[in-house]
């Protein structure tokens, strides 16, 4: 770049501030500018352009120091952000096994440190069911690179086949979490069939409305479902039909403590439910890495990359794609009983679009198919609105503006190198290919 | 071993396929040309499937496939290097070669791969590289023996020519040959480069406006005078 184009050429950008302060001022007018108020039982409206003014006054002096910023400071800091994440994943990508152990390993002493207390637990449980949520929703977008908006309709029928069978029937847990698995898969397949010739756009807005239509039947279904009542006291979990968590067990099952022949707490409980979690994604992880390996693992990806290619192969697009479809509706059911029995209490309310929104949000903003990204993003958006919970309803203005930092400065998200399935020479490819 | 017979093919309310006929017999390279939009990369595609004819039909081996779903038209003996290549951009060439052998028993995969290192010896070279980082050349070169993972008795091949420099062309249409006349293997090749094409193949055909107006021998086509005119002056 020139120097002459370096320069601040001040008479335009106020002309630009002054251009774009007309525009909130006649922005401003009609939502700010009046104000109505009851006079003696008449509407009446009185003026306030002094809000108008304010407006405009803070547009110009914004978008003044934005283009200053602009030519300045601004890109450099960027850059240097943009590169640091960049570095952080390289370097994330690189020591990939020894920094997957320590996580392991800081995840399994977690409850044991004296960190561990009923909140602090209750958190990482919470976070836990948005990784695995992650992971099975990482097989239907990241891996087949089918975009489902209405994920959480597979959650919700998890949680409502544990809920129903559990207290109808007096089922454990250990009965009822394949079985809400596979209720969740056929959902998915009977969505599935019809919808998956659909491509792109018009598969997010059937899923999307999917959904909604789960979370309307659940609503409304008050014979079957207690509607907007939901469903209360879900029997938690035996220890694996060992013995309970009670202080002095139930169902002739001995309590927990005594089994194992440790002291009462009433933290085992949470413990408990934290390994379960953490134990079901796992699984999803490992089934996830080892299904890529496996033809029908390949073939999703190979449908993601490109479907007309993949026809000619012989690949049958619609069969894959549903298995793609159950298989992540399978997951979600898992992480839906588990919800069920952790909360003790379900309705409609916790199985809103915004869910899937987040869900979605983790998986891209991860990296598509990354599964440690899901890791990392599940942290930055499960615990950072807990941790900014003091900011109040600015929560939501931090988190959008994360968002935004994060599509500006790594729009394929944080960690987006796919990793190979298989490799033949101990050479880095990517090296390899920039060599070239 | 493929027979069109009186094939009409229809995008909509429009006629892409004018009843066409076409065979082609085992052992052959036999190449369809044309202009742009005349139809070849549809006469293709419907033996595929992809749109599926409207009437007339299409024989393999003496099976009627004209109304089989694609996977299993594909999954039988045929094998596509789709026009444009499509190659799997993001994974491996490695895992692109795997992906070519999907449908096919895996007991046959190394036999297959090391049939391909011996067509390709570049592309074992560059195993562990990403499809999209290949050349043009080389993208080229893994479509095709993408196709031959699936240990097809037929290779389809459209448009291999496609955006690549004149020297890799003659490159890839050796290596055409070499399958044809060492693997017996049966091509079908769908060009717009008519002189190479024609000299290449035993047979051609030559589609305007989705009619076959012309066939013959690569040899008599290549002297036809119409065919000079319309695909060949400016000289190649």
């Amino acid at each position: 770049m020139s120097v002459q184009n370096q320069k601040l050429d001040m008479l335009a950008l106020l002309k630009e501030a002054g251009i774009a302060a007309l525009i909130a001022a006649a922005l401003a007018l009609p939502l700010a500018g009046f104000k109505t108020f009851d006079l003696n039982g008449t509407l009446t409206v009185e003026p306030r352009f002094n809000h108008v003014l304010i407006a405009a006054v803070v547009v110009f002096f914004g978008r003044l120091l934005i283009s200053i910023g602009q030519k300045t400071f601004l890109p450099p800091i960027g850059q240097a952000a943009g590169n640091t994440a960049g570095s952080i994943g390289h370097i994330i990508n690189k020591n990939k096994t020894l920094l997957l152990v320590l996580l392991l390993a800081a995840a399994i002493i977690f409850p044991f440190s004296p960190m561990a207390n009923r909140h602090s637990l209750d958190l990482a449980v919470y976070v836990l069911i948005y990784v695995m949520l992650g992971w099975g929703l990482n097989i239907v977008v990241g891996l087949a690179g089918l975009l489902d908006l209405g994920y959480v309709a597979f959650y919700a029928v998890g949680a409502y086949s544990y809920a129903l069978l559990a207290t109808t029937y007096d089922l454990s847990f250990w009965i009822c979490l394949p079985m809400a698995g596979i209720f969740a898969a056929s959902f998915g397949i009977i969505l599935g069939f019809p919808v998956l010739r659909l491509r792109g756009d018009y598969l997010a807005i059937v899923t999307l409305g999917f959904g909604e239509i789960i979370r309307v039947i659940l609503l409304n279904w008050y014979e079957f479902t207690g509607g907007p009542d939901g469903i209360a006291s879900i029997p938690k979990p035996s220890f694996f039909g060992l013995a309970e968590f009670s202080k002095r067990g139930k169902d002739g099952l001995p309590p927990f403590h005594e089994l194992m022949g440790i002291e009462y707490s009433s933290l085992n409980k949470f413990i408990f439910f934290y390994f379960l979690i953490m134990a079901l994604a796992l699984i999803t992880n490992l089934f996830t890495l080892r299904i890529r390996k496996l033809p029908v693992g390949r073939a999703w990806e190979a449908l993601r990359e490109d479907e007309t290619a993949c026809r000619s192969l012989g690949i049958n697009p619609t069969n894959t794609k549903l298995s793609a479809f159950a298989i992540g509706a399978m997951f979600a059911g898992f992480a839906g009983s588990f919800f069920a029995t952790r909360q003790g209490f379900i309705s409609p309310e916790s199985f809103t679009f915004i869910e899937s929104a987040i869900i979605l949000a983790i998986v891209v903003l991860g990296g598509m198919g990354s599964q440690v990204g899901v890791v990392l993003a599940s942290l930055l958006l499960v615990l950072g609105p807990e941790i900014f919970r003091e900011l109040a309803e600015y929560r939501m203005l931090a988190f959008g503006g994360l968002m935004v930092l994060v599509m500006v400065w790594k729009p394929r998200g944080l960690l987006s190198n796919r990793a190979p399935t298989i490799r033949l020479h101990n050479e880095d490819p990517s090296e390899q290919g920039a060599a070239k | 071993m493929l027979k069109f017979t009186d094939v009409h093919t229809h995008y909509g309310s429009i006629e892409a396929l004018k009843g066409i006929n076409i065979e082609v017999n085992e052992g052959e390279i036999v190449t369809l040309i044309g202009a742009n939009g005349a139809g070849k990369t549809t006469t293709l595609m419907t033996m595929c499937g992809l749109p599926q004819a409207s009437s007339g039909t299409v024989t393999f081996e003496g099976e009627d496939i004209t109304k089989k779903p694609t996977d299993q038209i594909v999954s039988n003996g045929i094998a596509v290097s789709p026009e444009g290549r499509r190659i799997f951009s993001r994974m491996t060439v490695y895992e692109n070669l795997q992906m070519g052998a999907i449908t096919t028993d895996p007991k046959y995969f190394d036999e297959d791969l090391e049939r391909v290192y011996k067509l390709f010896p570049r592309l074992q070279e560059r195993l562990d590289q990403r499809g999209g980082t290949l050349s043009g050349g080389e993208q080229q070169m893994l479509a095709i023996g993408r196709a031959l993972m699936a240990r097809p008795r037929m290779l389809l091949l459209d448009e291999p020519s496609l955006g690549l420099a004149p020297l890799v062309v003659r490159q890839i249409f050796e290596i055409i040959k070499e399958i044809n006349e060492k693997e017996k293997m049966t091509v079908f090749l769908v060009e717009q480069n008519a002189f190479h094409a024609l000299k290449l193949a035993h047979r051609g055909y030559v589609l305007v406006n989705g009619e076959v107006t012309m066939s013959g021998t690569g040899e008599e086509l290549l002297a036809s005078k119409e065919v000079r005119a319309a695909y060949l002056e400016g000289g190649h």
